[in-house]
């Protein structure tokens, strides 16, 4: 159904005119009218906008709205699974131990001492550094960032399994798939963002499109008027683990200060919608 | 870290057959009488031992077919360095061999050869040791004892094996000559594993739960990793082993890495007798296996910080 789904989106993109009733444009086309859908359909090619970083593609997850309901988890192994480089294993499926590879997974951390808690959360997947420490370690180069849009990659056929690269990601990004014996992680869908054939509202991470409360935006963190860097701006936008100066390109919007997480109770309208009620 | 196996077999064997090399290396140019027959068996030993560390890292790969690829990325992966260093390594040492077997003058078999053996075993300890050395956020490795603990390990391996050897094969010279550097080694390689240990012991990691979330409360615990039975995460960055087993585990490995062999080694140099040489040898390689298990299972990986209770 889901391909059948994915078909009849490429038929529609293809064919012409957006069907009527589609989705208004997404956010990240209202903050960039003219240029967003021409980029994402050049770069990376031969005479494109950018050969340097001056892209750097990335993802911005709301702590304040993320309610772990795993909709990113299950779309993103979804896509993934299901794409050229073959599926992602799952094991044991449905036994008593399920383990399987996932690009993306939901963490739940709890902050503070009851009755003063609260539940965080957490998406985690691979952040892109803008100085991935899994690149460089790599012995057969099968671990990349690619220029033109900032994305770290692994290439399947010259990975050798040596899981090196995992030991150098302080975030546990990376996942060896276990029947494959590769090295694998989030792609931000490659497949996906610069497809032409797809509906523009289309070419965003399966995560990305699949979150129910928009906790998770996507963008250009180097274009200073992009949705994310506004986010990430007026936000207080920030960074896992600085202390290793990985610099990596996703980052968070913590949660606005309450008296749990050591503050004292605010409702700050100016950072989006009203906290509700505690 | 979880150890691996293949990983420890490798290293240790590896580093022991690089010790020996360089045993042997010094005697040559100490201008110890050695008998051509003798240096040559011990180098073709020394190359099967690193053929065996070779064989068994092939078994960490889940692509070994495609470990020729591995030496590509030379300027920038150790890993690489230490893939290209290792076969240059055996095939120094065949030449070696081959020096001595067809006769060739002294000064390739006592000059040329063993400095340039002596010169690549330093860099492939270099290469195998920067490898965990260099990731700078596991905390454990991440300093020059890592280094010298791996050079001084395989030296007392290498040297022990050496005289080991000497003795089986009655080389009485190269037997009294190399058996005090044998017992140097393995009691410096001993002081400087107890100083990684006690500094490890004493670490206080970089990264805290709140680093890793950007989530400031002094009380932040997981409640779900995010899964149910584990994964690659879980697998691959923890041991499982309790306390009383790493400590256990550490204790045996200065004992019978360090230890016994320097006492079996004093036994033999007061008695007379060789035999005391070969049986430090099995006592001291298992030792030093538990020691290569202490330094992995000791490593914590901050990536651990996301994986602490399942749910």
């Amino acid at each position: 159904m889901i391909a059948w789904l994915r078909d009849l989106l490429r038929a529609d993109a293809v064919g012409g005119a957006p069907a009527s009733g589609r989705h208004a444009a997404p956010p990240v086309r209202r903050d960039r009218p003219s240029s967003t859908v021409v980029d994402a359909a050049t770069i990376g090619k031969p005479g494109g906008p950018s050969e340097t970083l001056a892209r750097q593609l990335a993802l911005v997850i709301d702590l304040n709205v993320c309610v772990g309901c795993h909709a990113c988890v299950t779309s993103c192994k979804e896509w993934n699974t299901s794409g050229s480089a073959g599926p992602l294993v799952d094991e044991n499926a449905y036994g008593a131990n399920p383990t399987g590879t996932f690009f993306n997974r939901v963490q739940s951390f709890e902050a503070g001492s009851f009755p003063d808690t609260d539940t965080i959360h957490f998406p985690k997947s691979c952040l892109h550094c803008e100085e991935p420490p899994c690149v460089p370690v790599c012995p057969t180069g099968a671990s990349y960032k690619r220029k033109s849009d900032g994305i770290v990659l692994v290439d399947y056929d010259k990975c050798i399994g040596c899981k090196y690269c995992a030991w150098a990601c302080p975030y546990g990004a990376r996942e060896l798939d276990e029947a494959r014996q590769v090295m694998t992680k989030c792609t931000l869908c490659v497949d996906r963002i610069h497809d032409e054939s797809m509906a523009p509202e289309d070419r965003r991470p399966a995560c990305v499109k699949a979150c129910p409360t928009g906790a998770r935006l996507f963008g250009d963190v180097k274009d200073p008027d992009s949705e994310v860097s506004r986010a990430i701006r007026e936000r207080g936008g920030y960074s896992l683990m600085p202390e290793w100066d990985t610099k990596p390109a996703n980052q968070y919007l913590p949660r606005r200060v309450t008296a749990a997480a050591g503050g004292t109770s605010e409702e700050r309208r100016d950072l989006g919608e009203p906290r509700r009620g505690r | 870290m979880n150890p691996a196996f293949s990983v420890i077999v490798f290293t240790t064997v590896a580093g022991a057959a690089q010790g020996l090399v360089v045993a042997l290396a010094l005697a040559m140019l100490g201008g110890v009488a050695v008998g051509p027959a003798f240096a040559a068996r011990a180098l073709l030993l020394a190359a099967a031992l690193l053929v065996v560390g070779l064989g068994a890292s092939f078994l960490h790969l889940g692509r070994p077919e495609r470990a020729w690829r591995a030496a590509a990325m030379w300027r920038s992966s150790w890993l690489s360095r230490e893939v290209i260093v290792l076969p240059g390594f055996i095939a120094l040492v065949l030449v070696w061999w081959l020096a001595f077997r067809l006769g060739a003058a002294a000064a390739w078999t006592h000059l040329a050869l063993p400095l340039a053996a002596i010169a690549a075993a330093a860099l492939l300890w270099l290469c195998t040791a920067m490898i965990y050395a260099c990731l700078r956020f596991i905390e454990e490795w991440a300093h020059p004892l890592t280094f010298v603990n791996f050079v001084l390990t395989g030296l007392a391996s290498g040297s022990i094996l050496a005289v080991a050897a000497g003795s089986l094969a009655g080389e009485a010279a190269f037997v009294a000559a190399l058996a005090p550097l044998a017992v140097a080694a393995t009691l410096v390689a001993c002081g400087a594993r107890l100083l990684a240990l006690r500094r490890n012991a004493g670490l206080r990691h970089r990264s805290s739960v709140q680093s890793a979330t950007g989530i400031a409360a002094p009380r932040l615990v997981q409640t779900s990793m995010g899964m149910s039975a584990g994964s690659f995460n879980t697998r691959e960055f923890f041991h499982g082993a309790s306390r009383a087993t790493l400590r256990t585990v550490r204790i045996a490995a200065v004992v019978l890495g360090f230890v016994a062999p320097a006492l079996l080694a004093a036994l033999a140099l007061v008695s007379g007798q060789g035999v005391w040489w070969l049986c430090a040898v099995p006592v001291q390689v298992a030792g030093l296996l538990a020691d290569r298990w202490t330094f992995f299972a000791e490593a914590k990986h901050p990536q651990n910080l996301y994986y602490q209770l399942a749910g």
